[in-house]
């Protein structure tokens, strides 16, 4: 008998995978990753390596001793999360709560759910909102980065010496997006705030804005979007329907009274804006998968951000916006994809 | 601006390799096997019997009704079984036996390799001598063409489209036949649009086949109604329905005939089939096809006899190590993607066989599956706007009504879902099977 191989067409496969869509993310996090340890200095990369070994860690006891399953950490999404994750913290972040986050993470939003593929909402960013509400202090924290490039901050690397002489390579600020919104509550305009505070869109566009680690560059994560986006790991319709919705949403209140509100692209650029847009809105798990849907999704994203930025108790919305918008996904996906074609068409 | 089909689709490594090579004579062999089972419909019924001496050529089996086709002897020799013998799917079939000796062909058909331009039968003529050939769909779906050239009531052709588009990897069958016999191939597609009435002939190729396109170009400047539309390469451009939507920009309703839209599509090797039997008297017994894999010294094309055991060509092509055990993994009978897994190997390639093709355990081998992602690549490369990861979900929970209203019969099992699926799931393997199970539900009721 000759030994063949039987098995139904096709019988060739495009050798695309899980794990190495996994990686090409990864890839395109490294310029964010590696711009925000640049400007931050080795703080930033601790909690990074915190944040990826403690995903990779609770992913990995979870499956092997509480599912008693293989374990799945080999697919790299567990990396991707616990990098996210890490991009959504202060520099200023302590272990422990990173650590926390990544039980947040994998431990709630992911494996409860049953693991890579069935959660409903985007693990990283329910650990943000988790951490964000046990630990307001910590959380709003944010450091003055103090890149090389800013010759008015060449000054404070002397002051950053602590009481206990341990260096710190950071000092705590407030982010753009916060110093609007208490200002202009306070009564201030726009032209008197961007006085007062560097608010330059050149520091946006190529780092060191105070924020979290992913938001100390905008280029970077554009770089990360083109990689995305050459890979074809994603389509460029969520992105695209998230920025033009807020730059849309904010340039309709600029019009009306400039003084009392940032131009669109202030608010384009500032906050986890672009990081949420690229990276966490487009996750497959947790994003419609018909492209109706994902530009529902996206314009949703614009306008609750837009809603809770503008009328909301918090400077930022992204996270809470991306949240309940991955709430409504199994409803996009109801949406039924525009049939082939019901009548014949004479063209 | 080259053409191409509006919905879905992949781009596949095209790896044809034996593109070069033109078509050789295939050795005659010892014995053929005859299935009754060669096209689409009804079996034939064998008319001869054991023992009784045929030439080539001869008519060995008739049609069982309109959508069925005679089958022709394709060596001379004796009967030596009219049985069942499992083809090459290892599926017992009613099988013609015919044990070879000598070459020795029916008078009437011309043998000459000399053109013939002339058209001098009638319409009626035309479509008299392709029925009674055994012309076949010789794109792999094996359709009687007779039948596809009858007209419908209420539906008027005003198209033949002659699928020369070859997208399936690895096969050049289609694009050494345009090369090396295209003036056949337009005399053939001239001879069915006579059939059809006054249509216009278009020829669709994809741009990886530069040379067939100009040469196949250069051939039309002598018709009238005739023009070659070059496609973008991209799969499954040669099926029926993106074919259509590619070249004319129409799109065939679900349950549907393709002729609905004013097409009739056949494919260019139909069209030297129906050269042969309407200009040179005859019938279909033999075909072009491509053995091929990434070995270099296996990568030809064979111009062979309808019956001819797969065993042969492998033997030929020094597919066997010394000791006999196969170097390969897997043999196909037809392209990667929609053919099919030989299981028997003395099985027999059939008149629509367009290609064997070997492929190592490494090439071919099936990933383990993982958990879907939800990424909905399976959605962006079906052609038929599917969403095959939610089929893929009722097939497995056997929801039978739900598969139908998301339209699980408009799937053309290309494979485009499964190629694409990052997670390996077996997602064709279970909408083909859910559609299968409520197929046959649907005939006992």
């Amino acid at each position: 008998m000759d030994k063949l191989l039987i098995s139904p067409a096709p019988h060739l496969h495009s050798k695309d995978s899980t794990r190495r869509i996994m990686r090409d993310v990864i890839i395109a996090l490294m310029p964010a990753v590696l711009v925000s340890v640049y400007f931050a200095g080795l703080s930033a990369l601790l909690v990074i390596v915190v944040s990826v070994t403690g995903c990779v860690l609770v992913e990995h006891l979870i499956v092997r001793y509480l599912m008693k399953k293989k374990s799945t950490v080999h697919d790299l999404s567990a990396v991707v999360t616990g990098l996210i994750l890490a991009l959504n913290l202060p520099v200023s972040s302590p272990w422990w709560m990173v650590l926390t986050g990544c039980v947040a993470a994998i431990g709630i939003a992911k494996m409860t759910f049953g693991g890579l593929g069935h959660n409903l909402f985007n693990p990283a960013l329910v650990a943000r909102v988790f951490l964000l509400i046990s630990f307001p202090v910590q959380m709003t924290n944010w450091s003055v980065s103090n890149s090389i490039f800013r010759p008015d901050r060449w000054e404070l690397p002397k002051g950053l010496l602590g009481a206990q002489g341990q260096l710190l390579d950071a000092a705590s600020g407030a982010t753009p997006l916060g110093i609007i919104k208490e200002g202009l509550a306070n009564g201030l305009t726009m032209e008197t705030l961007s006085q007062q505070h560097d608010l330059s869109y050149w520091h946006m566009l190529f780092g060191h804005i105070d924020g979290s680690l992913g938001e100390a560059s905008v280029l970077a994560i554009l770089l990360g979007l083109a990689y995305l986006l050459l890979r074809k790991v994603i389509k460029p319709l969520i992105p695209l329907s998230v920025l033009v919705t807020v730059a849309v949403f904010a340039g309709i209140l600029w019009l009306t009274d400039p003084s009392m509100n940032a131009d669109p692209l202030f608010h384009l650029l500032t906050g986890g804006l672009l990081l949420g847009a690229v990276f966490m809105a487009t996750d497959y798990t947790t994003s419609p998968m018909s492209p109706l849907g994902m530009l529902i999704f996206g314009v949703g994203i614009g306008v609750v951000t837009m809603i809770i930025r503008i009328w909301g108790a918090y400077p930022e919305g992204v996270s809470f916006a991306i949240l309940f918008m991955n709430a409504l996904v199994p409803l996009l996906n109801k949406i039924k994809p525009f049939p082939y074609q019901k009548e014949v068409s004479r063209g | 601006m080259s053409k191409t089909f509006s919905i879905g689709g992949i781009h596949p490594n095209d790896r044809k390799f034996s593109r070069d090579h033109p078509i050789e004579e295939f050795p005659i062999p010892k014995r053929v096997f005859l299935s009754m089972n060669q096209h689409l419909g009804m079996p034939a019924v064998p008319v001869v019997q054991k023992g009784d001496m045929v030439k080539v050529g001869q008519l060995i089996a008739e049609p069982a009704g309109f959508v069925s086709a005679p089958i022709h002897a394709s060596v001379s020799g004796t009967v030596s079984d009219v049985a069942l013998y499992p083809d090459f799917l290892g599926k017992k079939v009613l099988t013609v036996v015919i044990d070879t000796s000598g070459d020795d062909w029916l008078e009437s058909i011309d043998r000459s390799s000399e053109i013939k331009h002339e058209i001098t039968d009638t319409p009626q003529e035309i479509f008299k001598k392709i029925s009674e050939a055994g012309i076949v769909g010789l794109g792999g779906a094996a359709f009687p063409t007779h039948v596809k050239l009858t007209p419908l009531e209420g539906m008027k052709a005003e198209y033949l489209i002659l699928n020369g588009a070859e997208c399936e990897p690895y096969l050049t069958s289609d694009y050494r036949l345009m090369i090396e016999h295209g003036q056949e191939i337009l005399i053939g597609g001239e001879l069915m649009r006579r059939v059809l009435g006054d249509v216009r002939g278009i020829i669709g190729i994809e741009e990886n086949k530069p040379r067939a396109i100009e040469l196949m170009r250069k051939h039309a400047a002598h018709f009238l109604q005739w023009e070659v539309v070059p496609l973008k390469k991209r799969y499954p451009q040669g099926g029926e329905k993106q074919l259509i939507d590619a070249v004319l920009g129409r799109k065939v309703p679900s349950f549907s005939l393709p002729v609905s839209t004013g097409a009739v599509v056949q494919n260019v090797g139909t069209a030297y089939a129906v050269y042969e039997a309407v200009q040179k008297n005859k019938p279909l017994i033999s075909n072009v096809l491509t053995v091929t894999s990434s070995d270099p010294s296996i990568q030809r094309n064979y111009h062979f006899r309808t019956g001819t055991p797969v065993r042969e060509f492998l033997n030929a092509a020094g597919a066997p190590e010394q000791d006999g055990t196969l170097r390969f993994a897997k043999v196909v009978n037809g392209g990667p993607m929609m053919g099919k897994a030989v299981a028997n190997l003395d099985g027999a390639v059939m008149k629509s066989t367009s290609g064997l093709l070997l492929l190592t355990e490494k090439e071919t081998k099936r990933q383990e599956p993982g958990e879907c992602i939800r990424c909905s690549k399976c959605f962006q490369a079906c052609p038929m706007r599917l969403q095959p990861y939610l089929l893929y979900q009722l097939a497995l929970a056997g929801r039978t009504e739900a598969l139908e209203e998301h339209r699980v019969f408009d799937c053309i099992e290309c494979g485009c879902c499964l190629y694409s699926c990052p997670a390996h799931l077996p997602l064709l393997d279970q909408i083909r099977l859910a559609r299968n199970v409520s197929l046959k539900n649907k005939r006992k009721k």
